[in-house]
């Protein structure tokens, strides 16, 4: 098996290799065929060891596969930990990759960097891969970093563009921030736990229970928030979401796969896999959860707002990834990586359809200048109609049961706060279902307000874009149905997922649970589908019934409008304070520190002194070889004093 | 002792390597005056040839168990093994960047390689040997081809110079060396290492009668303090590598390390580990003087050879502290820095001897102005060694040196750590000053790369080496450590 294991992470790498070093030399098809080679052997083999572990209930592999350092005690090492969580994380990623593999094909046809591109999202896999095969700290870090830094490559893909630019810079700036918390998490779990080796830390997580720092914070604690804050980062949970709106400048089948699908849900995932550690912290779990709520609400309204069609799609993503940090907060782990799990197919597939549009409409995004396309695009239109259902959870659809599951998990959790959470979370539904529906009305129905020259050139996009969208269609419809029941209640996380007795949401939902079959009847008298059916009504009135009413709401309630349109004032807040005043900081510390002090006094001064000593010792260097031998008899007589003298042995007693 | 000299032939299998090499030797040596000068460049294939045999070889007795022949003056171990690989290794990389020099040079002549060939045999005779005159007697072979190597270029008057000096001072160093095995020699009646092990951990090293046992120790310490090249007796080091032909510097600078370490490893921890606490000491006070001249002097130097011999000398000084901690860890750090120096000063002299052209002797800072423009990749090259030789991460330098003070203050030693580490910071300044004259400077000449593909090519992994291997260190410290 180990050999499998190795296959998945590397053939994407070698795929990246080739593509990026010798991607001009290979030209645009041997590039595409090695790539797409790469990541499909990776898919073949995820599956079967998703079928190994996940279906025929194989062994849990747990093994260092090279020694990287080692210091002291302290063992540095790449090793696999593969369980089911592995194996269902295996899936998804290289799934999705695949498929935005084949859709790039025809999204980056008429691009300059075809094969760069290619050489990144094999990167990305690649780090993907070794992120959520690691069994230590050190080895999730480097693929944290490596999936962050690819990110960054991306969104700064089309580098002549400013704005895309600055959102990458934005983008690596907000992950240092998450990436600093998670770093002292992990330099903490170094300095208690005296491992990184997650079954080494997890097996002696009862020795530091108790142990507290801080005042008395526990250790637990801090770690688990230290951690969240990384997750905060990279999963892009208020108030470190504000890079993730602007990764849309990035080319979109990235946005799918890195900004949607895997990458964001890396945190995720993380806590997930720390669920041992997270179960030990009331505390943490209440910070998770509230961070949670307020995303996936406040995230949500902003999508109301948004006329660009990505940004529509990357608020909603936003806010679904509050939702599963909800379900991470009220302990049902194994609810949120089966929202991600749904989540990562309709939302790859919102936004590959998406891309189909903009590229339809030669790269225009905005939503008011589009209408009417279902008829020219049928094949967009009826794979983004199932992306859309998926996402709101209408009843049947993947979404209904992921997005059900959490809502009822925070219903039945004894947390403090949870009410509220509770509150927060279902209006949510109302607000996914209406920004929704918003956009999917205004793109593909109604009357076309597209000009002449664009109308003309529309047409459904070509097979290589159409098959994922078709591809990925498929799950985001059936896979809830299918696969609720054995990955909620019969088992498949239990090797991966520890929950306390004492956490009892799991434990109620799986007494509340009758079967996928009976959720679709029980969820029509809930006020859930009300609220998103609500959502889809209202959403209907506003743009296609009556839609000069929404310019009318528009202006009466102009300054909620203002606040949503300002994106809470985030941005604004983070230039002024953090920008201006580190730039301010920054300018003190350089006339003041930098070149004052240390230019002048520390580093020319020292320069001087040790120029000085160099020209005072350099004259001994005569020369001349008689000078040389004095030298040596000289030391040789100074040595033998001193061992005689000064020595443990003395000579002569003084 | 039996003083019969047994000679059982069954055992010379473990002296294979050093029996070929020297058959090869005297081979080569007469195959190369029937060659007409047409044909001369089989002489470099056949030492080329000759080094690569007896390297399989060595590395064959690797991980065969300890063997001591010939009345114990000869071992074969591990280290031995895996220091003879290394050497011969490197050898022939070094042989590979000269013969560019030498042909730019017009100084290809057989009898070169053939004392390159029998110097390595000095070493391999001092890395093996067990017993004071065995190793003196390798010393000697290789003291004596390396004073002939410096003056093959007799025409220039400072290669003669440089060779005339390191002669002088070689001879007295010898002196002094044999001085204090006449000394060990009539304190326990016996040159064999194994005896003098017995005698030093039986002696009470407190008392007035074993004195002459330290004083034979101070000695010895001077006489490889000289070999290493460690302040005070590292005088010869600049004017020699200054004065020699490159590639002489580059084979000097670098595989003799590995056979003076070894030696130091025979005598003082073989030997006379018993006396650790004393010649400590002793290291200690070197160690830190190398470290501290060599890293000060240097900023005054505009040749570059110059400057890396006071970088050999600071690193030496590196060295020497694996060897104060007096701990097996400690060894394999110090070891371990002996193979990553050796790595890091050939692409250093490799790159050197690559800007050489006809009749230019590129060996000024200035010479590498604006190599980026010319050169991009080689420029990048140097710009690897250089990090790396100043301790930067992610290069091997970085490891080597972290091990060494990671060692030294594990061993308590937190003082000396810290003068170590502010000494290597004000080394940085020297090779960041290379690195800025390669980048950021225009260059006053023309410079373009005669070298052949090979050299180009052995370069390269050299210098690609530094980085892979700093990013996978983890096999050579275990097989650094695995030698004691």
């Amino acid at each position: 098996m180990e050999q499998i294991y190795l296959t998945i992470a590397l053939a994407p790498l070698v795929g990246a290799i080739f593509a990026g070093f010798f991607g001009s030399l290979l030209g645009r098809m041997a590039t595409t065929v090695i790539t797409i080679a790469g990541v499909l052997i990776s898919t073949v083999l995820s599956f079967y060891v998703f079928n190994h572990h996940v279906l025929e209930g194989g062994e849990v592999f747990n093994q260092n596969l090279y020694t990287w350092m080692q210091i002291g005690e302290l063992n540095v090492s790449v090793g696999f930990l593969i369980d089911n969580l592995t194996a269902i994380m295996l899936v998804v990623v290289s799934f999705v990759s695949l498929m935005v593999h084949i859709y790039t094909i025809g999204y980056m046809h008429d691009d300059a960097g075809y094969t760069k591109f290619f050489s990144y999202i094999s990167l990305f896999t690649f780090s993907m891969f070794m992120l959520v095969m690691s069994n230590n700290f050190m080895q999730l870090f480097f693929g944290w970093e490596a999936v962050g830094l690819v990110s960054y490559l991306l969104i700064g893909f089309w580098h002549h563009k400013e704005s895309a630019v600055e959102a990458n810079l934005k983008a690596f700036l907000v992950n240092r921030v998450g990436d600093f918390g998670f770093l002292l998490g992990i330099a903490l779990v170094l300095m208690y736990f005296g491992s990184l080796d997650y079954v080494e830390v997890f097996a002696s997580l009862g020795n530091v229970t108790g142990v507290t720092m801080l005042d008395g914070t526990s250790v637990i604690t801090v770690i688990c928030i230290l951690l969240f804050i990384g997750a905060m980062g990279k999963s892009a949970q208020v108030p470190l979401h504000v890079w993730l709106p602007g990764s849309m400048e990035g080319p979109t089948p990235i946005s799918a796969l890195i900004h949607a699908a895997t990458m964001v849900t890396a945190g995720i995932f993380m806590v997930s896999r720390m669920s041992p550690m997270f179960e030990l912290s009331e505390t943490a779990l209440i910070v998770v959860m509230v961070v949670g709520a307020i995303t996936a609400l406040f995230m949500g309204l902003l999508g109301i707002v948004q006329n660009d069609i990505k940004k529509v799609v990357a608020y909603s993503t936003l806010s679904q990834l509050g939702y599963m940090t909800v379900a991470l907060g009220v302990s049902a782990y194994s609810v949120a990586i089966f929202h991600l799990m749904t989540h990562a197919f309709f939302k790859a597939l919102l936004f590959l359809a998406a891309g189909s549009v903009i590229v339809a409409l030669h790269h225009k995004q905005d939503i008011r200048e589009m209408g009417g396309l279902r008829k020219k695009m049928p094949i967009t239109y009826w794979t983004s109609l199932v992306g859309t259902l998926a996402l709101i959870g209408f009843p049947g659809f993947a979404g209904f049961y992921s997005k059900d599951m959490i809502i009822e998990a925070v219903h039945f959790s004894q947390l403090p706060f949870s009410d509220w959470v509770y509150v927060a979370v279902v209006i949510g539904v109302f607000i996914t279902a209406f920004y929704s529906l918003r956009m999917f009305f205004l793109v593909f129905h109604g009357e076309s307000r597209m000009d002449e020259h664009t109308a003309s050139h529309v047409k459904e996009s070509s097979i290589s874009i159409t098959l994922p969208l078709v591809a990925l269609a498929i799950p985001s419809a059936l896979i809830g149905y299918l696969t609720i029941d054995p990955m909620l209640f019969n088992g498949w996380l239990d090797n991966a997922i520890t929950v306390a007795a004492n956490h009892t949401s799991m434990a109620s939902l799986e007494a509340n649970f009758h079967g996928a079959n009976g959720m679709i009847p029980h969820a029509l008298q809930t006020l859930p589908f009300w609220m998103m059916v609500g959502g889809i009504a209202s959403a209907w009135v506003l743009t296609l019934y009556r839609s000069q009413w929404a310019d009318w709401i528009q202006k009466k309630f102009h300054r909620s409008n203002y606040v949503l349109e300002s994106l809470y004032g985030f941005d604004r807040f983070n230039d002024i304070v953090f920008v201006g005043g580190i730039k301010k900081l920054g300018n003190f510390l350089w006339k003041v520190s930098d070149s004052g002090l240390i230019d002048k006094i520390l580093v020319n001064g020292s320069a001087r002194f040790v120029g000085f000593i160099a020209s005072m010792v350099r004259p001994i260097q005569t020369g001349y070889v008689y000078h040389y031998a004095f030298f040596m008899i000289v030391s040789l007589l100074i040595i033998l004093t001193w061992v005689l003298f000064a020595g443990d042995n003395p000579l002569l007693e003084l | 002792m039996n003083n019969m000299y047994t000679f059982d032939t069954s055992t010379l299998w473990a002296a294979l390597p050093e029996i070929f090499l020297l058959s090869a030797i005297v081979v080569v040596l007469l195959l190369d005056l029937f060659l007409t000068k047409p044909f001369k460049q089989a002489t470099y294939y056949l030492t080329q040839i000759s080094l690569f045999i007896t390297g399989v070889m060595a590395f064959n007795l690797i991980d065969q168990p300890q063997t001591i022949i010939f009345s114990g003056s000869f071992i074969l171990d591990n280290m031995a093994s895996v220091f003879k690989v290394f050497m011969i290794g490197s050898t022939m990389v070094a042989m590979v960047y000269t013969r560019h020099y030498l042909i730019q040079h017009a100084l290809f002549r057989g009898e070169y390689f053939v004392l390159v060939l029998l110097s390595v045999l000095g070493m391999m005779v001092m890395v093996s040997g067990y017993s004071l005159l065995t190793l003196y007697l390798g010393l000697e072979i290789l003291s004596l081809s390396l004073y002939t190597l410096i003056a093959i270029a007799r025409e220039r008057a400072g290669a003669v110079e440089a060779a005339l000096k390191y002669f002088v001072l070689g001879a007295i160093a010898s002196g002094l060396l044999l001085y204090g095995m006449s000394m060990i020699y009539g304190i326990s009646g016996s040159i064999n290492i194994t005896d003098i092990a017995n005698f030093a951990a039986n002696a009470d090293l407190a008392s007035r009668e074993t004195l002459i046992l330290n004083f034979g120790l101070v000695f010895l310490v001077i006489g490889i303090a000289f070999k290493l090249g460690a302040v005070p007796f590292h005088m010869w080091v600049p004017d020699v590598y200054q004065g020699a032909p490159t590639s002489v510097t580059l084979f000097l600078s670098t595989v003799p390390k590995v056979a003076a370490v070894a030696m130091l490893v025979r005598i003082l921890v073989d030997g006379l580990g018993a006396m650790h606490a004393y010649w400590a000491d002793l290291f200690m006070v070197l160690a830190v003087l190398s470290i501290a001249l060599g890293s000060v002097v240097a900023l005054m130097q505009t040749n570059i050879k110059r400057l890396l011999a006071y970088s050999t000398i600071s690193h030496v000084g590196f060295i020497m502290l694996g060897f104060v901690t007096g701990v097996i860890s400690g060894y394999g750090a110090a070891v371990f820095y002996v193979f990553v120096y050796i790595l890091m000063s050939l692409a250093a002299f490799g790159i050197v001897i690559l800007l050489n052209k006809k009749g230019f002797e590129a060996d000024q800072i200035s010479d590498f102005k604006g190599l980026s423009k010319h050169s991009p990749w080689f420029a990048l090259m140097m710009l690897v060694v250089m990090l790396s030789m100043a301790g930067v991460p992610p290069f091997i330098g970085f490891y080597a040196k972290f091990f060494i003070l990671q060692q030294v203050i594990s061993a308590g030693f937190v003082t000396l750590a810290v003068v170590a580490v502010v000494f290597a910071v004000i080394s940085a300044y020297y090779y960041l000053q290379i690195i800025k004259s390669m980048y950021f400077e225009e260059s006053d000449k023309d410079i373009t790369i005669v070298a052949p593909m090979d050299m180009q090519l052995v370069l390269s992994i050299n210098a690609v080496l530094i980085l892979v291997v700093g990013i996978f260190p983890d096999f050579w410290i275990k097989l650094s450590l695995s030698l004691f």
